[in-house]
């Protein structure tokens, strides 16, 4: 770990049964709390009371193609790497309505849909999940004409990070820059120990939401513990990127052999996209009522592996997996430096645990951009 | 417009409706519908070269290139063919009946850097729809340009469209107006055989040319190797390229083409921006 999280000064001491404090001073403000939870054997990120609601004790399992659960007994909330999704879903919803059209005689009238925005506040969220927001951020907001869901959404935003102390093996966010501590871009940060959290703020509203708790200062002993924790989360990382651009390496190698080696062993499920918290690719669709008077227009996350991706009029111009896989990684890891300035991997692994058939983006990057780099 | 659909300042996202005031059948399964915006009183204006998402009622958005006048104020032209759930649907549709409207988007052809060079248009199929704009606004300033070449393929000779603007075009002062058909008739009188084998018969200086070329890729990709034979700056080579859209607001990421959206980067692109990955089968 190379640099200590944004304001490291004044951290303090929030031991676990705390934490409760936190979610009750959150509602206060107006804010819907999120956290962590095991649902449908997973954790996943969902509305929560209590911190009783998180995975107390719960450590993952994660390989290629491989998760599970196992409670280990201990008094640990956060000692897991990231589940299936992180806060992908909450701010670019998976099912949207955009507008709603009526028949008004031979007429039509349109109407934008509602935005449910209500302010959300997050507890858990990991650094490569807070390098993705950012990245969806400047696709949403970063343009010409912003999106106005997400925007309501992400305006709301009130941030507590947990800086990893526990990486899974699939887990590779120090080659890509964007872990295991959280940087930026959250209000609170936490790092756990065995009996509670030292706790930083990252914003205003963090430091009043942590001033209001009363805690002790974490002291030099827990700070070294966590720091060294958070360090050892880091080193215990095995996977990593062949570069932080492969732009030019990719693109030099769009007729590798290997893409025809990757397409005989990806079944184009699109899981990777849908588990990738930066992919935002989405398709609108239409839902007629049943009179057929007026219909609900709604954008639903899409892949890049779908058939109907790069339809055109009668034509598919990706055909097949060689070249929808190729189209997802050259993007991923190339285009995106163009478009936002830097790779579109934040090192999550979810895209490896999470392949049926447990493709490895590192080991396919690196097949492919071997031979291009010197 | 920040965050807003031109044509009625709502939601980006939502259309507005527009009414059918007029349909012309170009050839069998190719039809123009000419549209009137309900909410605004004058249609937004645009470039050569962009296009609006036209949608169907209860079936969706497709994007469509503007072929009218773009100094027209008040209707909307748009050449569709008839090929997939909405463009089949469009085509029952009759002067009155109402679709909606979203644009115009996109980055379209590059007519200041045109002005005063000799313009070359190379397109193939129902490429020609998004040049029609260009054309006008060329004749309309003839004085402005320089030679003017309008090179326009199709697979069958029937399926050429336009043919009374073909006409006209051929009788604009320095323009020359070639045609060719892979499949000929007994009523087309122009060349069988490929739109490249044509380009020995164009008048230009490559050094003060500018090239805008749409259609199939494989016609561009000739082309392109061809025109840059022929002495063509990389450069003055203008391609309009078209992949899947839903948003048109670089949301989407269907129309992703190597690091570019097609819909706001493009549709209209310098070869050099492309050159990379362009030709690229899959790709």
């Amino acid at each position: 770990m190379s640099r200590q999280p944004d304001v490291p000064s004044s951290m303090v001491f929030l031991p676990h049964e705390g934490l409760s404090g936190l979610l009750d001073h959150l509602r206060s403000e107006g804010y819907r709390c999120l956290g962590p939870v095991v649902r449908d054997g997973a954790i996943q990120m969902e509305p929560v009371a209590h911190p009783d609601a998180f995975p107390i004790g719960f450590r993952d399992r994660q390989e290629k193609g491989t998760y599970a659960l196992e409670d280990a007994g201990d008094a640990r909330m956060f000692a897991f790497a990231n589940g299936p999704q992180g806060l992908k879903p909450w701010l670019f919803s998976p099912r949207e309505t955009l507008w709603h059209v009526a028949r008004r005689g031979t007429a039509l009238a349109f109407e934008p849909a509602e935005i449910d925005a209500a302010p959300l506040a997050v507890i858990g969220i990991r650094s490569c999940d807070l390098a993705a927001i950012a990245i969806q951020d400047r696709h949403f907001l970063g343009g010409a004409r912003p999106d106005p869901a997400y925007a309501a959404r992400r305006g709301g935003l009130f941030v507590v990070a947990v800086n990893c102390t526990h990486a899974g093996p699939t887990c590779f966010c120090v080659s890509t820059g964007d872990g295991p501590a959280a940087r930026a871009g959250f209000d609170v940060a936490l790092t756990e120990l065995e009996d509670g959290f030292v706790a930083a703020a990252g914003s205003e509203r963090g430091e009043r939401a942590l001033a209001g708790l009363g805690l002790a200062p974490a002291g030099g002993a827990r700070e070294a513990a966590a720091h060294e924790r958070v360090a050892a989360a880091g080193s215990a990382q095995t996977r990593s990127l062949p570069g932080r651009d492969l732009q030019a390496a990719l693109l030099a190698n769009l007729l590798h052999p290997r893409w025809e080696a990757v397409a005989g062993r990806c079944l184009s499920c699109g899981n990777c996209t849908l588990v990738c918290p930066t992919c935002f690719c989405h398709c609108e669709r239409e839902e007629v009522s049943s009179g057929g008077a007026s219909a609900e227009h709604y954008r639903e996350w899409d892949s890049c592996f779908s058939e109907g991706h790069a339809f055109i009029h009668g034509l598919q111009v990706r055909p097949d997996i060689r070249s929808r896989y190729r189209q997802w990684l050259t993007h991923k890891l190339g285009g995106w430096h163009d478009q936002f300035g830097r790779s579109g991997c934040v090192g999550c692994g979810r895209c490896i645990t999470w392949c049926p058939v447990g493709i490895d983006i590192t080991e396919e990057a690196a097949a492919v951009c071997g031979a291009a780099t010197p | 417009m920040r965050g807003r659909n031109p044509l009625n300042g709502r939601d980006l996202h939502c259309p507005e409706g527009a009414r059918i005031v007029g349909r012309i059948d170009e050839s069998d399964g190719i039809f123009t519908l000419r549209l009137r915006p309900l909410a605004s009183s004058a249609a937004p204006r645009f470039g050569p070269g962009q296009f609006n998402m036209v949608y169907l009622f209860g079936v969706g958005e497709i994007p469509i290139s503007i072929v009218s006048d773009p100094e027209s104020d008040v209707l909307l032209d748009h050449t569709i063919r008839r090929v997939g759930r909405v463009s089949e649907g469009l085509a029952r549709l009759q002067p009155g009946d109402c679709v909606g409207l979203r644009g115009p988007y996109g980055r379209g052809w590059p007519m200041e850097r045109a002005r005063g060079r000799d313009v070359i248009i190379v397109t193939g199929g129902l490429g020609c729809a998004p040049t029609v704009s260009v054309i006008n606004y060329i004749i309309n300033r003839r004085g402005e340009f320089g030679r003017l070449s309008i090179v326009q393929g199709v697979k069958r000779a029937q399926e050429l469209i336009y043919r009374d603007r073909y006409e006209a075009w051929r009788g604009v002062p320095d323009t020359r107006v070639l045609l060719a058909a892979d499949e000929g008739n007994g009523s087309w009188p122009w060349h069988v055989g490929l739109v490249t084998d044509l380009f020995d018969e164009l008048a230009y200086e490559p050094s003060r040319t500018l090239a805008m070329l749409c259609g199939p890729e494989g016609m561009m990709v000739a082309a392109v190797r061809r025109l840059l034979r022929a002495g063509l700056p990389e450069e003055a080579i203008f391609l309009s390229m078209e992949r899947n859209m839903q948003c048109a607001l670089g949301l989407c990421g269907h129309c992703q083409y190597g690091a570019k959206f097609v819909c706001t980067d493009g549709p209209v692109f310098a070869y050099p921006e492309l050159k990379a990955w362009f030709g690229t089968r899959g790709y």
